[in-house]
């Protein structure tokens, strides 16, 4: 099976799975996990003991530990005990998205079929029967232009949410985005802002094909003057949402395809997440997983084989990709030594690529082992299910890589 | 001299559901698509320029500018009592933007030469009458969107002469503190929404400004929210696919905005007829179902006449309008054009249908004013553009902990460090030397 590895000195072009020299194996497997074994003791961020080495094999649960409560009281373990109700995760992006129209009324969205289709993925259906076709509106297909429009709108008073149908789509946004989006606050000298926020599905579905499951984070990375998020559970997707559209700054909120139905439950309170911070999923102490969307899940079901095998690793959802949350990162990496990143970005120039140097810059003391990342392959993401399936990152790929770093010196 | 006023300017096409009555279209023989430069004292089959400024001047008569909504006046052939345009108030005030406009580009070429300024500086010299034809009539609150050619728009729109050339000389008095430079003047106070350096990119954004004011009236309920905007560029922005998208946008949604293409036939050194199918921009317009016209931009009150209608007719709600002025930039694309390519005869030609000459004659024909008040306006404005550069190169440079402010609105954005705090309480941060 080809994985893609981007170990900092280490040898490039792996093509198989035994790739480190085996002198420099110093622990074998049993001995260390002995070792150990009597030294995990956790703290979760709720102040709730837990030992490590328990089978943690269900699924995540919402941690709160990083909400901006809008009643400014950090209420933790509290949201989670209280019943809350349950939806899927395009519902709660237009729970999110509805709270934020009835707040403001300059709140206002923009695409393809927002209006009298519900969106393509439904995220705003009913909202143009509720609000009228002048604040869903539906635009002609012109992405270029009606981004450029919202952006207009936005330096006029109104606050626009810009879907593209497919984040592919604003390839053709590319111009707006970049020269306007986010640089007007700079170049007008402080006078304009441009609170907008440009969102929609990306990244490899089922069998889309090459244009439709492109992953834009990495394009957009460079650009000054914008914030990236990428949401990953119903919980963090409304919060995200609600906290992209109340910022003065352009944000970019990346969902995913194949996450809209993932169902949870999540509070009934009014609530906002912060968007600079990253999401503390499960906390170890073997190494740092870090990744965000839908590696996020593949990540998780890694971790329960890992946990069968004795792993304890500790999984950070980092959702903010641009600018990246270095101390809770820095935290992480401080106690466990080992980090790998997995993402579904592309291998070369990805959020992975900028990750793995900002870590080396700033905490490389603290390493014990090279960053390992995991990306898709650099491909145009084929049609075959088989191929398709090869070009993103599967779970026995983090498997493997999570042992191979753990026994590295 | 010439007498840009003896001809009918504007020739309209509607598209056949608007109520404006049509009028006859002058036969548009075809261009020759071969030549590749404009002769226009050559070959009068090229209707494109109105080229009857070699007739005798009338006498002083009254110009047969048509509103678009009336019906074109045929040429009076004998003068009557002058059936005058504007006021003396009126004149004064064109005139000063206009040689505002003048003798401020003159002053950027020469403090460009002289080192004050750097990069693409473009100057607008020759196409004062469409800024000051168009933006005149404008209220505060209405916007406008230019392109790289942005400073007479910026000055007719009302930001002070000091702020516009504070700004390109890179200070940070500056309108956008010298963070902007001479491609991108912003003004929030005086709505002008930049100042673009990419062509077309600038009118989505008059779209949006477009979109805000029919939301207010429309959603918010502000009932008296009339604000229009206005979007300028040129002839060869009116091939890029943007213009295209929102002619289609503007006219959907009765959206009330002017377009203006300030065809100045060239764009750096590809000449509108070798780059564009049809060259006649304004029959663009009907297509997308607006109006469009076509006046002559080398005469204020021509255009003056043609924005007035547009204008009224985007307040009122009925939508946008297409206005394709035909004028003429006196001087090459930027200071760093040697402007090799044009013919010699074709600028000659231009210059003399020089607008300030064209309204200072109007002025005098009709008795609005005397020599003595013109002469003053021009000493002001001397003054003032003199004190603008002074006031310029008395302003500091932008200090390095400007450099990371205004990135973000909300300097969160930056993010959080590796010691827990965000990046913008970092005390290097507002030195500028924080590692962001």
């Amino acid at each position: 099976m080809a994985v893609v590895f981007q170990a900092i000195g280490a040898a490039t072009a792996l093509s198989s799975a035994n790739v480190f020299d085996s002198k420099r194996i110093q622990f074998s497997y049993g001995r260390s996990l002995s070792e150990r074994k009597a030294s995990i003791c956790a703290v979760r961020s709720d102040g709730m003991l837990y030992s490590g080495s328990s089978p943690r094999g269900r699924k995540p649960e919402p941690l709160i530990s990083n909400a901006v409560a809008t009643k400014a009281e950090g209420s933790t373990a509290s949201a989670a005990s209280k019943p809350g109700h349950e939806l899927l995760l395009y519902e709660a992006l237009r729970e999110g998205l509805e709270e934020e129209m009835a707040r403001d009324p300059t709140v206002c969205v923009i695409g393809e079929d927002v209006g009298h289709y519900g969106g393509s993925y439904k995220v705003t259906r009913g909202l143009a029967e509720k609000y009228g076709d002048l604040r869903v509106l539906d635009t002609p297909i012109a992405e270029n232009s009606f981004t450029g429009m919202a952006i207009g709108a936005a330096m006029t008073g109104l606050r626009p949410i810009v879907e593209g149908m497919n984040m592919g789509f604003l390839l053709l946004a590319f111009n707006q985005i970049s020269n306007n989006c986010g640089m007007l606050h700079y170049t007008s000298g402080g006078q304009f802002t441009i609170p907008v926020v440009i969102r929609g599905p990306g990244g490899v579905g089922r069998q889309l094909g090459a244009e439709h499951s492109q992953r834009l984070e990495s394009y957009f990375q460079s650009i000054p003057g914008i914030q990236l998020v990428a949401c990953s559970t119903p919980y963090n997707a409304k919060g995200l949402m609600k906290a992209a559209i109340r910022s003065e700054n352009p944000v970019i909120l990346f969902e995913h395809v194949l996450l809209y139905n993932l169902k949870e439950r999540i509070p009934d309170e009014e609530y906002v997440l912060n968007l600079e911070e990253a999401e503390m999923v499960r906390p170890g102490e073997h190494v740092t997983i870090l990744t965000y969307s839908r590696m996020r899940y593949h990540v998780m079901q890694a971790t329960k084989m890992l946990v069968n095998k004795g792993y304890d690793p500790e999984v950070i959802d980092i959702r903010s990709l641009k600018p990246f949350d270095l101390y809770t990162i820095g935290n992480s990496v401080k106690k466990t030594h080992r980090v790998l990143i997995v993402e579904e970005c592309m291998r070369t120039g990805g959020i992975g690529a900028s990750l793995t140097a900002a870590i080396n810059e700033n905490f490389h003391d603290y390493l014990d082992a090279p960053i390992v990342c995991l990306s898709s392959q650099d491909v145009p993401t084929p049609y075959a299910g088989t191929l398709e399936e090869w070009t993103v990152v599967q779970p026995p790929q983090i498997v493997t890589a999570v042992e191979q770093l753990c026994q590295l010196q | 001299m010439a007498s840009t006023f003896s001809t009918p300017a504007t020739k309209l096409i509607q598209p056949p559901s608007l109520n404006f009555s049509p009028t006859p279209t002058t036969n548009r023989t075809s261009r020759s698509p071969i030549k590749s430069l404009f002769h226009p004292l050559k070959n009068h089959n090229h209707k494109l320029r109105l080229n009857k400024c070699n007739s005798a001047p009338s006498h002083g008569q009254s110009t047969t500018v048509v509103a678009v909504s009336d019906t074109v006046k045929k040429p009076k052939s004998t003068p009557t009592l002058p059936n005058l345009l504007i006021t003396k108030e009126e004149g004064l005030e064109l005139y000063e933007d206009m040689i505002l406009g003048r003798y401020f580009e003159d002053m950027c070429a020469q403090m460009y030469y002289r080192g004050k300024m750097f990069g693409f500086v473009h100057l607008y010299n020759g196409q004062e009458a469409v800024s000051t034809g168009f933006i005149k009539l404008l209220k505060q609150q209405d916007s406008v969107v230019s392109t790289y050619r942005d400073h007479v728009h910026a000055l007719s729109k009302g930001v002070p002469a000091r702020a516009v050339m504070s700004e390109l000389f890179g200070r940070t008095t500056g309108c956008c503190r010298g963070q902007g430079g001479s491609m991108h003047m912003f003004s929030k106070e005086h709505n002008l929404l930049g100042g673009f350096a990419f062509i077309g990119e600038g009118i989505p954004v008059a779209t949006g400004a477009a979109f805000t004011s029919k939301y207010r009236r429309e959603v918010l309920k502000e009932d008296d929210c009339d604000h229009v905007s206005v979007a300028f560029f040129g002839d060869g922005t009116a091939n890029n696919g943007q213009f295209f998208e929102c002619l289609n946008m503007a006219a959907l949604w009765k959206l009330p905005i002017v377009f203006v293409v300030e065809n100045n036939l060239w764009a750096i050194g590809m000449s509108h007829l070798r780059a564009t199918s049809v060259p006649e921009i304004w029959k663009k317009g009907p297509a997308f179902g607006m109006p469009g016209v076509h006046v002559d931009g080398m005469d204020v009150l021509k255009v003056r006449e043609v924005a007035k209608e547009a204008i009224n007719r985007a307040r009122r709600g009925e939508g946008p309008t297409l206005v394709e002025c035909e004028t003429y930039r006196f001087r090459g694309h930027s200071l760093a054009d040697p402007d090799e390519l044009r013919d010699p005869s074709e600028k000659s030609h231009y210059a003399t249908r020089d607008p300030i000459t064209a309204l200072k004659k109007y002025m005098f024909d009709n008795n609005l004013v005397s020599e003595a008040e013109l002469k003053a306006i021009e000493k002001k404005i001397d003054e003032l553009v003199e004190e603008a550069v002074e006031f310029a190169d008395s302003s500091p440079h932008p200090p390095r902990t400007q450099l990371l402010e205004n990135v973000f609105a909300d300097p969160r954005g930056f993010g959080i460090g590796p010691d827990g705090k965000y990046r913008c309480e970092d005390p290097k941060f507002t030195e500028g030397t924080a590692h962001v």
